[in-house]
């Protein structure tokens, strides 16, 4: 058997066996994933689900009548062990071999562990998949006192649905501030506030040297400035790692990911790579980037099908994600690194403001506090090349429409 | 089981069975509906599920909150009257049958 294989079941590598069916590809589509759900929404996982507002039947994104109609094979709770590019093979833990004339390597990241003397004590979890979130839920309604690693997002989204439980939260960070590399200091500050209100400590630059226990089970956290914090549970949440071994053993080239082309192509012609395990050039991010959002892994994995079926879509869309926490919805489009100018529209006071990121006067990124009209002009505008003065964008008179509009009658 | 029918822009149309539990949009992805891709799964982040419902039903789903007003403010496809955000849609146990029109682009 051979046709298109793809390796992981999540967004990125349904989406591409998906794009390539409907761009024609005709042959055998096998997926194959070491995880035993039917492909699955991660987000809820820190959100909703912990909250239990998501049940379990609401994660499912795909279900068998799906992969019937699509005529694709699901091969779950295998893992694929090697990649042979010559051969054109992969070799799966069950000792079978599948043959392809394609290939899409799919296999997102993992999370980052820590390695403090005690992190291998019962109640030190991680937040990945959905047995992860299952496990946690279930600690999560026992614990009393939580410790919180890691000021990222899903740190913070696991703080503010524990607070929302009702336990004692702590969320220790060693940045100076909460998603120092992801947001400026004006949502980082709001955001701080947000969870403080909501009776969350959060303690800024300060790292955890060791996870205390009694008989094998946590007990709480000793940190570097010799604080000791007492924890019935301990969240580690410190950013996501590449599963591109898999590839690097091949021989295909790895720079943190799995480096593609804008159709997600590799260095080897037919095998291809999306989502979370792939680097991709960036004309939003002027450079090379490894992306963890979902609009990420199903766009990319999209131009990866096209290209697999001989059809042709780059991936060029502005890059966007999102995190809700409390009644929080924070909103992301493009990249702001590297800008030398920031205008602020809407006050923090009001829970309602979106800080637009300019560099050399060009629009090219913006983060929504409780503002879904903003980030919906933004990312249409970043997406055309069109800016909005920093003086119109803080204006809340100036219709960020108007100029939308501008775009519609372009385009007509 | 209700039943959605939805249409793309070139007139080919799948029926999806639907219950009464899950969304419009989930409905979509699950059935693997072209153009419907509800990123965010159903949290009013994303607004890649804009649909056109039938206009003759438009009046049987309930009306829109002000987020959903607020992403439909600046979809890619033209913005109607009868433009929803599908993840907010669930079929109301009056109606079998609801028509919803797949846009050409989503956000
Ligand atoms: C708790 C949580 C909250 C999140 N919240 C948001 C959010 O609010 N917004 C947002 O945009 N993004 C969010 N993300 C990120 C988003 O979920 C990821 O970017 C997305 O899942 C990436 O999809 P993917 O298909 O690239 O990889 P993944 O979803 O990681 O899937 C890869 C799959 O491949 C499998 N696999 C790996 N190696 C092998 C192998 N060798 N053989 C077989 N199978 C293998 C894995 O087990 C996994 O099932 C969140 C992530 C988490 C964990
Ligand atoms: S699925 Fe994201 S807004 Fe509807």
């Amino acid at each position: 058997m051979s046709g298109l294989v793809v390796i992981g079941a999540s967004y990125a590598g349904i989406q591409s066996a998906l794009s390539a069916r409907e761009a024609g590809y005709a042959d055998n589509i096998t997926v194959v994933c070491d995880e035993t759900w039917l492909p699955y929404q991660r987000p809820p996982l820190s959100k909703g689900f912990l909250l239990g507002t998501t049940g379990e039947d609401n994660l499912v994104l795909r279900d068998e009548a799906f992969f019937k109609n699509e005529r694709i094979d699901l091969v779950l709770g295998h893992r694929a062990v090697g990649i042979d590019p010559r051969a054109r093979q992969i070799e799966v833990d069950n000792d079978a071999t599948l043959t392809f004339d394609k290939l899409v390597i799919a296999t997102g990241s993992r999370a980052r562990r820590i390695s403090a003397p005690g992190a291998e004590l019962d109640g030190v979890c991680y937040l990945r998949s959905v047995a992860d979130a299952i496990d946690l839920k279930a600690r999560l309604a026992q614990a009393a006192e939580v410790v919180i690693v890691g000021g990222g997002f899903i740190g913070l989204e696991v703080a503010s649905s524990a607070a929302k439980s009702g336990k004692k939260v702590t969320v220790v960070e060693s940045m100076t501030r909460l998603l120092e590399r992801a947001v400026c200091p004006l949502v980082s500050e709001f955001l701080h506030a947000t969870h403080r209100q909501s009776g969350v400590e959060v303690l800024m630059g300060e790292t955890v040297i060791a996870i205390d226990g009694a008989s094998g089970r946590v007990a709480g956290v000793t940190l570097a400035s010799g604080t000791r914090l007492p924890a019935d549970l301990v969240l580690v949440g410190v950013g996501g790692i590449a599963n591109d071994d898999l590839a690097c053993a091949a021989g295909i080239t790895c720079t943190n990911g799995i480096v593609v082309d804008e159709h997600g192509r590799t260095g080897h012609q037919d095998i291809y790579a999306a989502g979370d395990c792939a680097n991709h050039y960036s004309r939003f991010a002027n450079g090379w980037v490894r992306l963890e959002s979902v609009q990420n892994a199903q766009d990319q994995a999209k131009a990866a099908g096209l290209a697999i079926a001989g059809s042709h879509g780059p991936y060029d869309a502005v890059p966007r994600f999102w995190s809700d926490q409390y009644s929080v919805k924070l909103q992301i489009v493009g990249l702001s690194a590297g800008h030398d100018r920031t205008a602020v529209r809407g006050s923090a006071d009001d829970g309602r403001f979106t800080v637009f990121f300019y560099r050399n006067g060009k629009l090219i990124a913006a983060d929504s506090i409780n503002r879904p009209g903003d980030q919906m002009a933004a990312r249409r505008l970043i997406a055309a090349g069109l800016s909005p003065t920093p003086e119109q964008a803080e204006d809340p008179s100036f219709d960020l429409k108007s100029l939308v509009k501008a775009i519609e009658t372009i385009n007509v | 089981m209700a039943r959605v029918r939805f249409v793309q822009r070139d007139g080919t149309e799948k029926n999806v069975e639907i219950g009464s539990s899950i969304s419009v949009m989930m409905a979509a992805v699950r059935n693997g509906v072209r153009g419907i891709d509800g990123e965010c799964g159903g949290c009013l982040d994303c607004a890649t599920c804009h649909v056109y419902v039938d206009e003759a039903q438009a009046g049987l789903v309930p009306p829109p909150t002000e987020d959903e007003i607020e992403l439909l403010s600046n979809v890619t496809a033209p913005r109607r009257s009868n433009s929803r955000l599908s993840c907010q849609i669930k079929i109301p146990s009056s109606i079998d049958e609801l028509i919803v029109f797949v846009p050409e682009n989503q956000s």
